[in-house]
C-alpha cells in the first residue's frame, strides 16, 4: 500500500513540476500587465527544441537550456507584436499557441519514436535514504529543485526588492509608472522573456522527464492550465505552488480513475482545475480589496508612451 | 487691450520688485506642437527661488504641457530651459528629479495597491532600506504636519491623504521647485489651508513653488506672481494680489466673464418635485460609503447644493437618486411618485434627468459620436428617437446640432466621437444633452468639474435658467464657490449623512467647513 502511495505521489510531483514552472513565469508577466495566452505554444516548442538538443548533443543539460532560448524566442516574438506594435494580446497570444503548435510539430516530425534522453535524478545524500519521504522529495531530477527555487526567488524579488517594486508598480498603473520615469516596455518585455524561459523550461521537463520522447501535442493544454493556476493563485507566488500540486494531482487522479474504474468520467476530473479556477475567479472578484491589491490593475492593457 | 495688459504687467512687477527673469528657473520660448495645434507657443516664463508663482488659463490653454515639459514628461519642439542660469535638457522625469524638480499630479500618479512607502521608494532614486525610509516619511510627514501612516495601502485611502503621499514625496527629494496641478479641487476649506501654510512654509525655505488653479481666490490669497497663458501662449503676468478675481478671469478668457444672473425667486417656495425621505443604503464595497437616513425635499424653482469633500457619499446619493443603485420605492419620491427602485429610463420618463459626475465613460462614451451618445440617454423620453426598434440617426443629428449651437460646444469637425472633446466643451455637451429635455428634476454631480471659467459660467446660468422656470435641480459639488454662487439654499454631505439645508443667503464657508468636518452628523438626529 505504501508503495502505491509513494508512486503516486512520485507522479503527482512530475505532473505538477511543468505547471508550477510554466504558472510561475506567467505570474511575473501578468504583474507586469501583460496577458499572453500563447504559454501552451512557448511550451510545446520548449518540449521539442529540448528534445532535439538533447538527443543531437546527448546532453540533458543543453536540452533544457536550448528549451529556454526557445522559449524566450517565442516570447520575444510576442513582446515585439504585442509591446513594439501594440497588437490585441489576447489575439496575439491565442496565434503564438497555433504558431507553436504548428511549428514544433514540423521540427519534431523526425523525432518520432526516436528514444529519449531522461534527466537524471539527483540522490541528495543522508536524506534520500529517510524512508518513505527520501525517495519522494530527495530524489527527483534538478528542475524540480530548480521550479520550488524559482517561486521561492520570484516571491522575494516581487516584495522585496527594487526591481520587483518597479515590476509591480508598472502593473498596476503604467501611467504613472511612466510619469515617473519608468520605461514600461522595457520592464514589460524583460518580463515577457522572463515568462517565455520558464514556459520553455516546462516544455523540456515534459520531453526530457515526464514522459521521455517526442509526441505531438505533449503539452496537451498544460499552457492552458499554467495560465489557469495564475489566476487560482491570485497572483501571489506561493500559492502558485498549492494550485499546481492541487491541479497535478487532479492530473494524475484522472488516470487512476480510470485504471481503477471508478465512475467518475475522466473527463470530469479533468475538467475540475477549470472549475476551480473559476470558483478563484467568483471569490476574488466578490472580494474588491483583495482584486485591488493582488490583481494587476493594467492587465492586458496596451500602453504607448507619449514620448 | 493691450494697453490694459502692459499696464497691469506693469502694476505686477512695481508691487512685487521681481526680477524679470527667474533665478530658478527660465523658460525661454518654450514650444511644443500637437499635430496642428500649437500646444505652447514661444511660452516665456521666469520662477524665482521662494516665490508661489500661478499659471492660470483656461482647460487646454497649455499649462500642463508647459509643466509637462518642466518636469521631462514632453520634449520640447522649440526653445530651451534655464535652471539656475544653465541650460539644461529634461529629457525624463527622473532628470528633472535629480535637478530638484518635483511635481504633485492632479490625477494622482500613485499606485493603488502599494503601501505609502512603496509609492514613496518608487519616486527616489536611491530609496535606501525600506524602514529607514518608513521613518523618514513618519518624521517629514508629521513635520509638516502631513502625517501619514507608511504602511498604508493607498487603496484603502481617502483622497486627501493620498495628496499628501504626493507632497511628501517630493518633499523627501529635497526639491527647489515644486509644481502643483489644481492641489485644492480635492480638499475641504481647512485641508486647504492646511496645504497652504505648508507651501507658504516651503516658500519661506526657499523653494519655489509653480501653481495651476482653477481657484482664484486662493491663487490671490497665497501667490506672488501669476502667468497667464490663452491659447498656448502668455498673454499676462501680474501680481495677484492687485487684481480682482475677475480681473483674472477676463485675462484668462480674454473677455470680461459675465458673473450669473441669479434672476428672480419665486416668493414662496413651489410644489416639491424631487423627496428624498430616511433614503438609507448599505457601503456596496469596502471603499463606498453608506448612505444614513437622508431627508431632502427640492420644491420647483429652486437650486439646492450639496456640499462635500470627495468620497463622503455623493457618488452612493447620486447614484440612488438616479436609479443606478436601487433602494425603497418610498425613499426617493419623483413629482410624488414613488420609485427607489425603479430604473434609469423609467425615471428619466418622470420627466427627470441625470448628470454624472464623470463625464468620459460614465456621462458619454468615449467612442462613440456625440449624436448616439444622445440617444443612450434620451431613447426613451418621447424625443422620436427610437421608432419601432429602429434608431432614428436623422433626429439624433438633428439633436446634435440643436445642442452644439445652444451649449456653445466647439468641435473640430461635425459630430465627432465624445474622447476628441476637451473636459469643457464635452461637459457643455453632457449638461446639454439634458437641458434640452427641459426636466422637471435635474441631478447633477460636479456641474463643472475641471471646467474652464466661460464653459462654467455658461452652466452655471443654464442650471439656474432651468430652476427659474420651474424645474428643481439638485447640485452635488465640491467647489464651494459655484455652491455659493448659484445654490439658493445648501446642504452638505458628511460620511453618508445630510446636514439640513440652509438659506444661501445666511451661510458661510466657515459653517459648511464645520458641517464638512462631520457637523452635520450631529445635524442628523435632529432633522
Amino acid at each position: 500500500m505504501l508503495d502505491i502511495v509513494q508512486a503516486v505521489l512520485l507522479t503527482v510531483i512530475t505532473a505538477a513540476t511543468p505547471l508550477l514552472i510554466a504558472a510561475i513565469g506567467e505570474l511575473v508577466v501578468e504583474r507586469s500587465g501583460v496577458l499572453n495566452l500563447g504559454v501552451e505554444g512557448m511550451m510545446i516548442m520548449g518540449a521539442v527544441v529540448g528534445f532535439a538538443a538533447a538527443n543531437q548533443s546527448g546532453s540533458g543539460a543543453l536540452g533544457v537550456l536550448a528549451a529556454i532560448v526557445a522559449g524566450m524566442a517565442m516570447s520575444a516574438l510576442f513582446g515585439f507584436l504585442v509591446l513594439g506594435l501594440v497588437t490585441n494580446q489576447v489575439a496575439t497570444g491565442l496565434a503564438l499557441t497555433i504558431l507553436g503548435l504548428g511549428v514544433s510539430g514540423m521540427i519534431g516530425e523526425a523525432f518520432i519514436g526516436v528514444p529519449g534522453l531522461r534527466l537524471p535524478k539527483l540522490d541528495i545524500p543522508v536524506l534520500s535514504d529517510i524512508p518513505f519521504i527520501g525517495p519522494v522529495v530527495f530524489q527527483q531530477d534538478a528542475i524540480v529543485y530548480l521550479s520550488f527555487a524559482l517561486v521561492g526567488i520570484v516571491s522575494y524579488c516581487l516584495f522585496r526588492t527594487r526591481i520587483g517594486l518597479i515590476l509591480r508598480a508598472v502593473g498596476d498603473n503604467h501611467t504613472s509608472a511612466h510619469a515617473l520615469g519608468y520605461s514600461v516596455l522595457k520592464v514589460r518585455f524583460l518580463a515577457v522573456l522572463f515568462g517565455g524561459g520558464c514556459a520553455g523550461l516546462a516544455g523540456s521537463y515534459m520531453s526530457l522527464a515526464y514522459t521521455p520522447q517526442w509526441v505531438e501535442n505533449m503539452t496537451a493544454g498544460r499552457g492552458w492550465i499554467a495560465l489557469a493556476l495564475v489566476v487560482f493563485s491570485s497572483w501571489l507566488p506561493m500559492r502558485v505552488i498549492a494550485g499546481a500540486y492541487l491541479f497535478g494531482a487532479v492530473t494524475v487522479l484522472t488516470f487512476h480513475a480510470q485504471a481503477l474504474g471508478a465512475g467518475i468520467p475522466s473527463q470530469f476530473l479533468s475538467s475540475l482545475p477549470y472549475l476551480a479556477t473559476i470558483v478563484v475567479l467568483v471569490l476574488i472578484s466578490a472580494n474588491r480589496r483583495l482584486t485591488l491589491v493582488n490583481t494587476p490593475a493594467c492587465l492586458g492593457k496596451p500602453f504607448v508612451p507619449d514620448r | 487691450m493691450s494697453d490694459v495688459l502692459t499696464r497691469r504687467r506693469q502694476a505686477g512687477e512695481a508691487g512685487t520688485a521681481r526680477p524679470a527673469t527667474g533665478n530658478l528657473l527660465h523658460a525661454r520660448g518654450l514650444t511644443k506642437r500637437f499635430g496642428d495645434i500649437l500646444a505652447n507657443d514661444h511660452v516665456d516664463l521666469g520662477l524665482n527661488k521662494g516665490e508661489i508663482h500661478a499659471l492660470l488659463g483656461e482647460n487646454g490653454a497649455g499649462k500642463s504641457t508647459l509643466v509637462k515639459m518642466f518636469y521631462g514628461a514632453l520634449e520640447p519642439d522649440g526653445g530651451e530651459i534655464i535652471w539656475q542660469g544653465k541650460p539644461v535638457v529634461i529629457d525624463n522625469p527622473a532628470s528633472a528629479r535629480a535637478l530638484g524638480i518635483g511635481m504633485v499630479f492632479q490625477h494622482f500618479s500613485l499606485f493603488e495597491a502599494l503601501t505609502v512607502v512603496e509609492n514613496i521608494a518608487l519616486a527616489l532614486p536611491n530609496p535606501g532600506n525600506m524602514k529607514a525610509l518608513a521613518a523618514r516619511i513618519t518624521d517629514v510627514s508629521e513635520d509638516y504636519g502631513l502625517p501619514l501612516n507608511p504602511q498604508d495601502v493607498v487603496a484603502d485611502l481617502p483622497v486627501g491623504i493620498r495628496q499628501r503621499i504626493e507632497i511628501v514625496r517630493c518633499l523627501l527629494q529635497e526639491p527647489q521647485l515644486i509644481i502643483m496641478d489644481e492641489p485644492t479641487s480635492v480638499l475641504t476649506p481647512q485641508e486647504a489651508d492646511r496645504l497652504f501654510l505648508t507651501l507658504q512654509r516651503l516658500a519661506g525655505e526657499g523653494c519655489a513653488v509653480l501653481y495651476i488653479s482653477h481657484r482664484l481666490e486662493e491663487v490671490q490669497r497665497i501667490c506672488h506672481h501669476a502667468t497667464i497663458l490663452r491659447h498656448g501662449k502668455v498673454v499676462s503676468e501680474c501680481d495677484p494680489s492687485l487684481e480682482t478675481a475677475s480681473s483674472l478671469a477676463s485675462m484668462m478668457v480674454g473677455s470680461e466673464v459675465i458673473g450669473v444672473n441669479h434672476g428672480a425667486m419665486a416668493p414662496e417656495p413651489g410644489p416639491v418635485r424631487l423627496k428624498l425621505s430616511g433614503l438609507s443604503a448599505p457601503a456596496a464595497t469596502p471603499f463606498a460609503t453608506r448612505l444614513n437616513n437622508i431627508d431632502l425635499e427640492v420644491h420647483t424653482g429652486e437650486i439646492i447644493a450639496i456640499a462635500g469633500v470627495a468620497g463622503n457619499g455623493q457618488g452612493e446619493l447620486f447614484d440612488a437618486i438616479s436609479g443606478e443603485m436601487r433602494v425603497d420605492p418610498g425613499m426617493v419620491v419623483l413629482d410624488g411618485r414613488a420609485c427607489g427602485n425603479r430604473d434609469v429610463t423609467w425615471r428619466r420618463r418622470q420627466n427627470a434627468a441625470f448628470v454624472p459626475e464623470e463625464r468620459l465613460g460614465h456621462g458619454a462614451v468615449p467612442g462613440l459620436k456625440l449624436s448616439s451618445n444622445i440617444v443612450l440617454t434620451r431613447h426613451g423620453t418621447g424625443d422620436g428617437l427610437v421608432g419601432t426598434g429602429f434608431v432614428s440617426t436623422a433626429r439624433a443629428a438633428e439633436l446634435e446640432q440643436k445642442i452644439k449651437t445652444t451649449y456653445d460646444v466647439r468641435m473640430s469637425h461635425d459630430d465627432p466621437e465624445a474622447r476628441s472633446l476637451s473636459g469643457g466643451n464635452l461637459q457643455k455637451f453632457v449638461v446639454g444633452r439634458e437641458l434640452d429635455r427641459n426636466p422637471g428634476v435635474l441631478v447633477v454631480n460636479q456641474p463643472t468639474w475641471g471646467v474652464d471659467a466661460g464653459a462654467a459660467a455658461l452652466i452655471r446660468q443654464a442650471l439656474i435658467d432651468l430652476a427659474r422656470s420651474g424645474s428643481a435641480v439638485l447640485v452635488i459639488s465640491q467647489d464651494l464657490d459655484e455652491i455659493f454662487e448659484i445654490a439658493d439654499r445648501i446642504a452638505v454631505i458628511s460620511r453618508g449623512h445630510l446636514s439640513v439645508p440652509e438659506d444661501a443667503r445666511s451661510m458661510t464657508r466657515e459653517r459648511v467647513g464645520i458641517l464638512m468636518a462631520g457637523g452635520a452628523e450631529k445635524n442628523a438626529g435632529r432633522a
